[in-house]
């Protein structure tokens, strides 16, 4: 599914003193099947942008185009059936799990989509083992029993067993060590080459984002600053650092060596690129 | 439905009303809430409106944002209204069926509904120009004067300030587990009585669990930090009353005379004397 977000604006408070301004005149379209990084700075509207997505918000002006139907046109009743098809992954997803069981836990999306009781079961096995659990082993488990990491599996998987053609992730590995963080993505990166779905992921990593998508959208004080492949963003390091971010590492040490090597290039950000790319240049 | 709750919520203006010292407007507010109680005519009524409408107007908050703490209230406000509009035995003025409606219980129920909402009004007044500190700060002050309270006025205080400080943490929790559960499927806008009831589940277990984290979080917080409780406490900023603490005292002074004067009054305004 093609999602265009058209003229957005959202306003929070509006008519308070706390009156706040989230995002101003967002125009972009986020094309079928392709997987698209949010990044920007803490408060500079990525988690409102997802909000509207799937109608938990309801923008100040402006919509959101989905398939070529304006969602916030219809009946609340369509709203509900769009979020069977947007699936929307929160930060910090366990604190959303209410379940006597990780099983119970992860049917209830599913469930709620009114599934047959087989379709059901078949889903929540698939999504268990799709997170890295052993469903034999966690089913009948109560999920606040489980680890911290554990939990976010079990969250992600509850959304995942709704097998929505749009995923959305806040910040999904957010507070996890690095092999839980590593391993989440490189599932949810083989999921979407599998699927072929559509995949948003807001993250304040850069590497993470230069490792996976294909598209960045970065965000600054509720504007779009650049919507462009990780090639051309990561060039442009004095304005991401100006808006209070970066470029990967190897990005940076890239541009060091091209201080010494005026062949090198610069528009690398995965080590596996600079491994290649330092070889080429020293192997001449 | 959650934007209604204004109660224990702070809106900062500047205002005069915002810079009075909080024993002031904690004292201020108990004498007018004693003295609601002791007004038996219109006159009075339309005294204390003439009071509070001046005193909203010196805090510039608006005037709908104040109203809208009432709003919750209209269910109680409703019931007490008919409650003693056809339960007070006197002279029938006129019959609904077989329910009478008498003059003693339309003037009783009036003068409720007023002085629940004058009520209402007056104290979310305080709390709106009062921030949670100097509100807390004031309640320990002015519990010292409570015997056996008095013992524990820093405790409680303390608690009476976490507990305002997260009404609107654990609203904003609310909303985001109720997002969290829609984008999930949930259903919470249709149904009957059961079926949402039981909706309810997936928000309120999770709201529970988090609300028990935050509480072991802030009790290790505070005890990183060295907290006792009120014994040998100092203060960094001490409370003093300043010139124009004194002319709130001289305006109380007067609502209360003038209030109580107004019961004196003996000519008929709606009801009769």
């Amino acid at each position: 599914m093609s999602v265009e977000i058209k003229k957005l604006t959202h306003i929070y408070s509006q008519g308070t003193p706390f009156e706040f301004q989230a995002l101003k005149d967002i125009d972009i379209t986020i094309e079928d099947g392709s997987f698209v990084g949010i990044i920007g700075h803490t408060g500079s509207g990525k988690s409102t942008l997802i909000q509207h997505l799937n109608g938990l918000l309801v923008p100040t002006s402006g919509t959101v185009v989905v398939d070529g139907l304006d969602i916030f046109a219809g009946k609340k009743s369509d709203l509900i059936q769009l979020r069977h098809r947007i699936g929307l992954v929160f930060q910090y997803p366990e604190h959303q799990l209410f379940e006597e069981t990780v099983y119970k836990d992860v049917a209830f999306g599913p469930k709620n989509q009114g599934l047959s009781a087989a379709e059901v079961d078949q889903r929540v096995r698939k999504s268990i083992k799709m997170v890295g659990l052993d469903y034999d082993e966690v089913k009948d488990k109560s999920p606040f029993e489980l680890s911290g990491g554990q939990m976010r599996r079990v969250a992600i998987a509850g959304v995942l067993a709704m097998e929505p053609s749009v995923l959305i992730l806040d910040e999904p590995t957010a507070g996890l060590d690095p092999r839980g963080r590593d391993e989440i993505l490189a599932q949810i990166k083989t999921m979407h080459q599998k699927n072929k779905n559509t995949v948003i992921l807001v993250s304040h990593s850069m590497e993470d984002i230069g490792k996976l998508v294909e598209k960045i959208l970065v965000m600054n004080e509720g504007e779009i600053v650049y919507y462009d492949t990780p090639n051309r963003v990561f060039t442009e390091i004095e304005t991401l650092e100006k808006i209070g971010l970066a470029v990967p590492e190897v990005t940076y040490l890239m541009g060091k060596l091209k201080k010494k090597f005026p062949e090198i290039r610069e528009d690398i950000f995965t080590v596996e690129a600079a491994k290649n790319e330092i070889l080429r240049v020293i192997r001449g | 439905m959650l934007k209604d709750v204004t109660i224990g919520q702070y809106y900062p203006t500047g205002s005069i009303i915002h810079k009075l010292d909080p024993r002031t407007k904690i004292l201020f507010t108990t004498a007018f809430v004693v003295i609601l109680f002791f007004i038996n005519n219109l006159w009075g009524y339309l005294a204390v409106f003439g009071l509070l409408a001046i005193i909203i107007l010196m805090s510039k908050i608006p005037v709908g944002y104040i109203l809208r703490g009432i709003k919750g209230l209209v269910l109680i406000i409703l019931l007490t209204v008919i409650l003693n509009l056809f339960m007070t035995p006197g002279t029938i003025i006129a019959s609904i069926g077989p329910f009478n409606i008498t003059m003693e219980g339309a003037k009783i129920a009036t003068f409720m509904a007023l002085r629940l909402i004058f009520l209402v009004i007056g104290t979310s007044v305080m709390t709106l120009t009062t921030s949670p500190i100097d509100l807390t700060d004031g309640m320990e002050w002015s519990m010292r004067f409570i015997p056996f309270v008095r013992r524990f006025a820093h405790e409680l205080a303390m608690m009476m300030s976490i507990a305002l400080r997260f009404i609107p943490t654990l609203m904003e929790e609310t909303d985001r587990i109720m997002k969290a559960q829609k984008a999930r499927g949930a259903n919470f806008e249709t149904g009957n009585i059961i079926s949402r009831a039981k909706n309810l589940i997936p928000i309120l277990v999770p709201l529970f669990i988090s609300a028990f984290r935050r509480a072991d979080e802030l009790a290790t917080a505070m005890e990183a930090r060295c907290y006792r409780g009120g014994e040998n406490r100092t203060r960094m900023k001490q409370l003093v009353f300043a010139g124009r603490d004194v002319a709130a005292f001289v305006v109380m002074f007067v609502m209360v005379v003038g209030l109580l004067a107004t019961t004196m009054i003996n000519i008929p305004l709606l009801f009769p004397v």
